[in-house]
């Protein structure tokens, strides 16, 4: 019971430090796709005002449905980003490379880096020279522009309900 | 002791106002609820949905999106060792197109290294999508399509397993401990070669874990029916007509011969595939395509 007395309190202190907190309390957040982009408005289909890198940490300062309005470089540029692009964790990089090697707690993007990485494939090929990596290569150049998507579902008189959401 | 109700009260406050707090998984929310308002999903299953996503997010989150990238990518070379890719630039720019139309409305449209897809040169109806979000189809699926709504469905089933995660669910549980306590034990070091060739070891078994679910046993039958509702909702969201999604089970449950390797033996019986969708007494109105864009369907891929 004298347990139960000092969790209570201290359960709805916390509960109510959180209802106090701004609804959209600053977060930072860390980029966890391979290139990301800041866009003007919410949607695909908004203007690219930047572009941030695997890691990178940007400040999460609104959302609006799946996205979320960031800023990044010191505030001084701002845009949006959808929240699938994004993490709660920090991916720690190493200073000038790509992949994350230093310094990764738990709360961290663990295994950033390390793990499955390009080396891990490298060595993988050399046991399996009969698989053939042409076609990913490839596969992975072929980018649809947000503007030609929406483009080829007007042309296609594709149109999505009142709640459905265009690229 | 029985707590008095205040007690409960506050616990119960404190509880509800520091879940508010926490990060709320974001993923599949939205394409569930939207299921949910249009009457394609159950509440039971929507909820269902939820839970396991977030659960297996949970599971799998000491994968870095990084890894499930290189993960995917050797699972894609081996699909491409099983079937050759059709080298036909318009086709496979066509399903470019509209696959990533379609992934850019899901869940998930970021990830790591993006939604791409490709035809493969076979006669046998199949379809793959590793977990890094490369998508393959054959040629012979595609035959199976009547329309671009009923190929939209084909890659929405598609994205959803990419979305659903169940490509990583198929890497065996062991494996997985295997992988993370190599990771965990390593530190902050940079890998030497003894741990890049443990790794690559554990790569290559859940690598091999992956391609026997995906390509030689598939997938259970529930991950299925799951695919086939989510692509129901993102075809709904898209402006699509759910409705080729039945349009293409019913050729292909005409066309796929008993004893095959492909779907014949990956995935239930379309006719099962269609009840299950059907079961949610749902209504579909048939597919009234549009002249424009039945005549771009069959330009692209009516030859195929």
């Amino acid at each position: 019971m004298r347990r139960t007395i000092f969790i209570i309190p201290a359960l709805a202190l916390l509960g109510i430090l959180c209802m106090h907190m701004p609804a959209y309390a600053q977060e930072t957040l860390s980029v966890q796709v391979k290139e990301g982009e800041l866009r003007a408005t919410p949607s695909f289909l908004g203007k690219i005002v930047a572009r941030v890198a695997y890691g990178d940490r940007v400040v999460s300062m609104g959302s609006r449905g799946a996205w979320k309005k960031v800023s990044v470089r010191e505030g001084r540029l701002q845009g949006w980003m959808h929240a699938s692009a994004l993490t709660t964790k920090r991916i720690a990089l190493k200073a000038g490379q790509t992949s994350v090697r230093t310094g990764a707690t738990q709360d961290e993007l663990a295994l950033a880096g390390k793990g499955f990485n390009e080396q891990v494939e490298a060595a993988f090929r050399k046991e399996n020279r009969n698989l053939d990596y042409t076609w990913i290569n490839r596969m992975e150049a072929f980018k649809v522009p947000p503007e030609l998507m929406n483009t080829f579902l007007v042309q296609g008189s594709v149109v999505p309900p009142p709640e459905g959401g265009k690229p | 002791m029985k707590k008095p109700l205040w007690i409960k009260g506050t616990i119960m406050l404190a509880m509800l106002s520091l879940a508010a707090c926490a990060n709320v998984q974001t993923a599949t929310t939205l394409a569930t609820a939207v299921g949910e308002q249009a009457g394609v999903l159950s509440h039971a299953e929507v909820e269902s949905i939820r839970k396991s996503t977030v659960a297996v997010a949970r599971s799998l989150e000491d994968f870095t999106p990084e890894q499930e990238y290189y993960i995917g990518r050797s699972v894609g070379a081996v699909v491409l060792s099983k079937y050759p890719a059709y080298t036909n630039a318009q086709g496979n720019q066509y399903l470019n197109m509209l696959g990533q139309t379609l992934a850019a409305a899901s869940d998930t449209p970021q990830i790591f290294g993006g939604y791409h897809f490709i035809v493969l040169d076979s006669n046998d109806i199949n379809a793959f999508a590793t977990p890094s979000g490369l998508v393959f189809v054959t040629r012979g699926l595609i035959r199976c399509c009547p329309t671009e709504d009923a190929l939209a469905a084909v890659l929405a089933h598609e994205i959803s397993h990419v979305q659903l995660r169940h490509g990583m669910q198929s890497i065996e549980k062991a494996r997985m401990t295997e992988a993370l306590t190599v990771l965990a034990t390593e530190g902050a070091k940079t890998l030497g070669s003894p741990e890049v060739a443990q790794l690559t070891q554990t790569f290559s078994g859940a690598i091999s874990d992956i391609a026997k679910s995906m390509i030689n046993n598939g997938y259970s039958r529930s991950f299925e029916y799951q695919a086939d509702k989510v692509a129901v909702v993102l075809l709904q969201r898209v402006g699509y007509n759910p409705r080729g999604l039945i349009d293409m089970l019913t050729v292909m449950e005409k066309k796929l011969k008993p004893g095959g390797f492909d779907f014949a033996k990956t995935h239930p019986a379309p006719r099962d595939r269609i009840a299950e969708i059907q079961g949610d007494n749902l209504s579909f109105t048939p597919v009234a395509t549009p002249k424009i864009r039945q005549e771009r369907f069959l330009k692209a891929v009516g030859n195929i």
